[in-house]
């Protein structure tokens, strides 16, 4: 077919992506817009498989199976605790697939001064995706420690390894002809991905995920450029901008920096002296904690990731259906960091049949807590942390936090006093009016479950 | 690489769209909506394409070629997927009122 027409598949496509983000922003249009982006992927492919250059379709064909086979099962089979996981190894899959087109491009001949740029950063953020993403996968699949790896000079090795990238780089680009350089950069390029991201401390992965979203974004960009494709520059750009925003507001939500998150190595174990002397605090049964919560009128969960590590979703659903029945506003207060990935927690909730209308973001619901008679945190732990407020020197202060600490009761769900992920000791469990109830979250939500049953019966 | 201007004119706008649309989801589908935009990412697999489908590529092309259109595939199959099969748990209590 003639390519001026299968140009227009381009256009499209591209409207199809387009129209894809723009209805995500409402849960009520959300699966068109996933339509809409299939079908323009699908217009994509077609257009490209239809062009005069492209005659060889069995490798393809072949290719497309083993991918769909790979594929599917990743998307049926992984559970949302995993999503994290799942986006960490498509995104190495995506960057793959632009840093070895970008390797075939270069050696199909010698590209000029112009290309050579396109190619240059196309490859080098590809390469560096591929490694940063797998070991992201690493941590957040507890393969490889969560805890930052860090060593004397870490940061100072980081920035030369980068710099001795970009000095090949530009070498490439001055003398395309050199072919000896790109293996070589190519390896610094995988090299840098791996190193830049062992230092960065697992509850920090929710950014880098989408930072590195955002990496491979450019690099389809980048290849656009190299390959005079539209489409891919504006698809590229799409996600490139996406990831970016996103990882900005996750920054913001921690009262961070890019250059903190990136190169702070954030939640190491605190090994200094500083334990503080045993402090006395108030501990709760099931059945107090079910009696105060059928008294309550207004209560606000507070979930975290170690709910989701204790499976108690499902239980918390049944324990807000039969607080709802009683006539208790139960909501959900969903802090922006909470969970592996951005929005983690909402996916979580929502799985477990919880209305997505009760799951509110911080901003909304920080100011109604005053008002709320129980404040019940599970497997949260710094996302409530009062010392962000209070105290100038605490690793986390300044971040946004829920204002658990100013609700009429503040019960804890936990499995010990241990610190959570920063490290740091919470005011919070000590305060007069918080209940501490130490047990693993899905038994005691279950307990609390049974006792509302039978108070009722 | 004709067309420097025009290129980046596709693509300064592209980014400035992609900013405007993302500022307006709710955080409440972040995660789907990084899934999303991650399976969008595997437009790569047209690269891919014309690499490994080209009528005198190298043997390395073709190899290089074929794997990137797998990791393509899985990365755009599994995106799409997980992100529809996400969005379906989203409900309302009218729903699902039994």
């Amino acid at each position: 077919m003639n390519n001026t027409i299968l140009e227009l598949f381009y256009v499209a496509a591209a409207a199809g992506f387009i129209l894809a983000l723009k209805w995500m922003s409402s849960p009520v249009t959300a699966r068109r817009g996933v339509l809409a982006g299939e079908i323009g992927m699908l217009l994509a492919v077609v257009g490209t498989l239809l062009r005069h250059e492209v005659v060889t379709y069995e490798w393809i064909a072949l290719a497309f199976i083993v991918g769909a086979a790979i594929g599917a099962p990743l998307a049926y089979l992984m559970p949302m605790t995993a999503v994290s996981q799942r986006t960490a190894v498509s995104q190495a899959c995506g960057a793959l697939a632009s840093a070895l087109i970008g390797t075939a491009e270069f050696y199909r001949e010698v590209p000029s001064r112009g290309t050579m740029v396109a190619l240059t950063l196309e490859t080098l953020l590809g390469f560096l995706t591929v490694t940063a993403s797998l070991v992201a996968f690493g941590k957040l699949q507890e393969l490889l420690p969560s805890r930052p790896i860090v060593f004397k000079g870490q940061n100072f090795l980081n920035l030369s390894i980068l710099a001795l990238a970009v000095i090949l780089g530009v070498m490439m680009i001055l003398s395309p002809d050199q072919r000896w350089i790109f293996p070589i950069f190519a390896f610094v390029a995988v090299l840098f991905g791996i190193l830049f991201i062992i230092p960065i401390g697992g509850a920090d992965m929710p950014t880098v995920i989408a930072l590195l979203n955002s990496y491979a974004g450019l690099s389809a960009s980048a290849m656009g450029f190299a390959l005079n494709n539209k489409l891919l520059i504006v698809a590229g750009a799409l996600d490139g901008s996406s990831g970016f925003i996103l990882s900005v507001i996750m920054c913001r939500a921690m009262n961070r920096s890019f250059t903190n998150v990136l190169f702070g190595a954030f939640g190491q174990l605190q090994t200094s002296a500083a334990q503080a002397e045993q402090r006395p605090y108030r501990s709760a049964s099931p059945e107090e904690a079910a009696e105060i919560l059928s008294n309550a009128r207004s209560v606000i969960v507070i979930p975290g990731y170690g709910m989701a590590v204790a499976q108690a979703q499902h239980k918390l659903r049944e324990m807000f259906d039969t607080l709802t029945k009683r006539g208790v506003d139960v909501r959900f207060a969903i802090h922006p960091v909470a969970g592996r990935m951005p929005g983690h927690m909402n996916v979580l909730l929502a799985e477990a049949d919880i209305p997505y209308d009760k799951l509110i973001e911080m901003e909304e619901i920080n100011s109604d807590f005053e008002l709320t008679d129980v404040a019940l945190v599970i497997g949260a732990n710094d996302v409530v942390n009062p010392a962000a407020r209070t105290d100038p020197n605490s690793p986390i202060a300044g971040m946004p936090i829920l204002n658990a600490d100013r609700s009429r009761t503040v019960m804890v769900i936990k499995r010990g006093m241990s610190p959570g992920f920063a490290g740091i000791d919470n005011d919070l469990y000590y305060m007069n009016k918080t209940l501490m109830l130490f047990g693993d979250a899905k038994s005691f939500l279950a307990g609390i479950v049974k006792e509302l049953g039978a108070a009722r019966a | 690489m004709p067309n420097l201007e025009t290129a980046l004119f596709v693509f300064m706008l592209a980014a400035f769209l992609g900013f405007e649309l993302i500022r307006r989801v709710s955080p409440l589908l972040h995660t789907p909506l990084m899934s999303l935009t991650n399976a969008i990412a595997a437009i790569s697999v047209v690269g891919a394409i014309l690499i490994s489908g080209e009528k005198e590529a190298s043997t390395l092309s073709r190899v290089l070629g074929f794997i990137a259109v797998v990791a393509a595939t899985v990365n755009a199959v599994s995106g799409y997927l997980i992100t529809d099969r996400m969005l379906k748990m989203f409900k309302k209590r009218d729903g699902a009122e039994r």
